[in-house]
């Protein structure tokens, strides 16, 4: 962690304050307490990555695997530390069971930003099609989610969003649109 | 497995002999199946909280609660299949380095709650080595009962997290954990002081 703090640029930090998506992001969390990020990488996630572990505010760490880093905010949780889970659309695939087997059933305000891939010019047919059970699984469990496509309603989705993941004690998806974030770029 | 110099002992009585160690409302996690319902029949106490499925979170859940109250000891009680599931894990908390986790694996070389049939693992892969070499140094077999209270109480002061390993036999749990997930998750929270019963 402490190499990775090192290697961000001033000009990185500063950039978490401004008005990108992920500076938005970034202010959301901690207006709302949440500090604990683990996360399974993804390129158009690297720029908000890069500034949470940059602020001493944010424990923010990588897992191998999603469902790991699901254990761990809801351990979190349960112990008085809120967190939440950055991981990229495949990652979200790989969840169903630990959502319908622990955060569901124990009431657990899990919350997760998904970058969206497989959509608006993805190159990967693996990706598109993996994009596409996602919005069945969550709406299989009854999971609130909301797929955010502009910079100016960023904000109040994903403020509200954690408010009622909170206080309803359920999870909730905010998935991260290329819309919002301009996506992968095929350039290899 | 015989190579190893490893008494095989009982996950109940093993279980026991961890909760009557706990003075300080240290939190306990258990595993799927038959080893929370051991934690369970072992006496339920308020910092206990039973995984009802998600198999292979017992010590990322753990992980989590040791971050969220750094100075509680957190103990974590996994079975070997269901570690095999989360191998990566360990790494993730060699790599965080939480002084108050510590992770007990209960190893009988099978999924003795579906059928008892042996793990991919089963007689050829090392859990401690595994774990060694995910970069929990302090990772170690139990050699048998009293070792394993020895070892335990090394963990309750250790400044690095701790890996017990334990050979077990193929006894069935001996109780059966209540099955409400809200309940055992408010509960818990009451036991960890973060919540106030209604």
């Amino acid at each position: 962690m402490a190499i990775a703090e090192q290697q961000t640029s001033p000009q990185v930090t500063q950039g978490s304050s401004d008005k990108s998506w992920h500076g938005i992001v970034l202010q959301t969390l901690k207006r709302n307490e949440i500090s604990l990020i683990p996360y399974v990488p993804d390129r158009v996630l690297t720029p908000l990555i890069k500034n949470l572990h940059a602020d001493p505010f944010f424990t923010t760490f990588a897992t191998a695997r999603e469902e790991e880093a699901v254990g761990i905010v809801s351990g979190a949780w349960m112990g008085g530390r809120r967190g939440a889970v950055l991981m990229q659309t495949s990652g979200f695939a790989t969840l169903a069971n630990v959502l319908a087997s622990l955060a569901v059933p124990y009431q657990i305000p899990l919350i997760m930003f998904v970058s969206e891939r497989g959509t608006l010019g993805e190159f990967n047919y693996g990706q598109s099609l993996v994009c596409r059970t996602m919005r069945p699984v969550l709406d299989s469990l009854a999971l609130e989610h909301h797929t955010i496509t502009r910079l100016d309603e960023l904000e109040f989705i994903a403020d509200r969003s954690i408010k009622q993941a909170v206080t309803t004690q359920a999870p909730v998806a905010l998935i991260l649109n290329p819309l919002l974030t301009g996506g992968k770029t095929f350039d290899k | 497995m015989d190579t190893r110099n490893t008494k095989v002992m009982n996950r109940f009585d093993v279980t026991s002999r961890l909760i009557a160690k706990l003075k300080h409302e240290e939190a306990v996690i258990g595993g799927i199946g038959n080893t929370n319902f051991d934690l369970w029949a072992a006496g339920h106490r308020p910092q206990n909280f039973y995984m009802l499925g998600s198999m292979g979170l017992a010590f990322p859940i753990a992980l989590g609660v040791a971050l969220a109250q750094p100075d509680r000891r957190v103990f974590a009680l996994e079975g070997d299949g269901s570690l095999l599931m989360q191998l990566g894990a360990l790494s993730t908390i060699a790599t965080l380095k939480p002084k108050n986790l510590i992770m007990i694996v209960m190893d009988n070389g099978i999924y003795q709650i579906t059928g008892a049939q042996p793990t991919p693992a089963a007689g050829i892969a090392d859990i401690v080595a595994i774990a060694a070499g995910s970069g929990l140094a302090n990772s170690t077999w139990a050699a048998d009962e009293e070792d394993f209270e020895r070892l335990v109480e090394k963990a309750m002061s250790a400044s690095e997290p701790s890996l017990i390993a334990v050979r077990i036999d193929d006894k069935p749990g001996v109780g059966a954990t209540r099955r409400d997930p809200v309940q055992i998750r408010e509960r818990f929270m009451h036991g960890l002081g973060v919540r106030e019963p209604l």
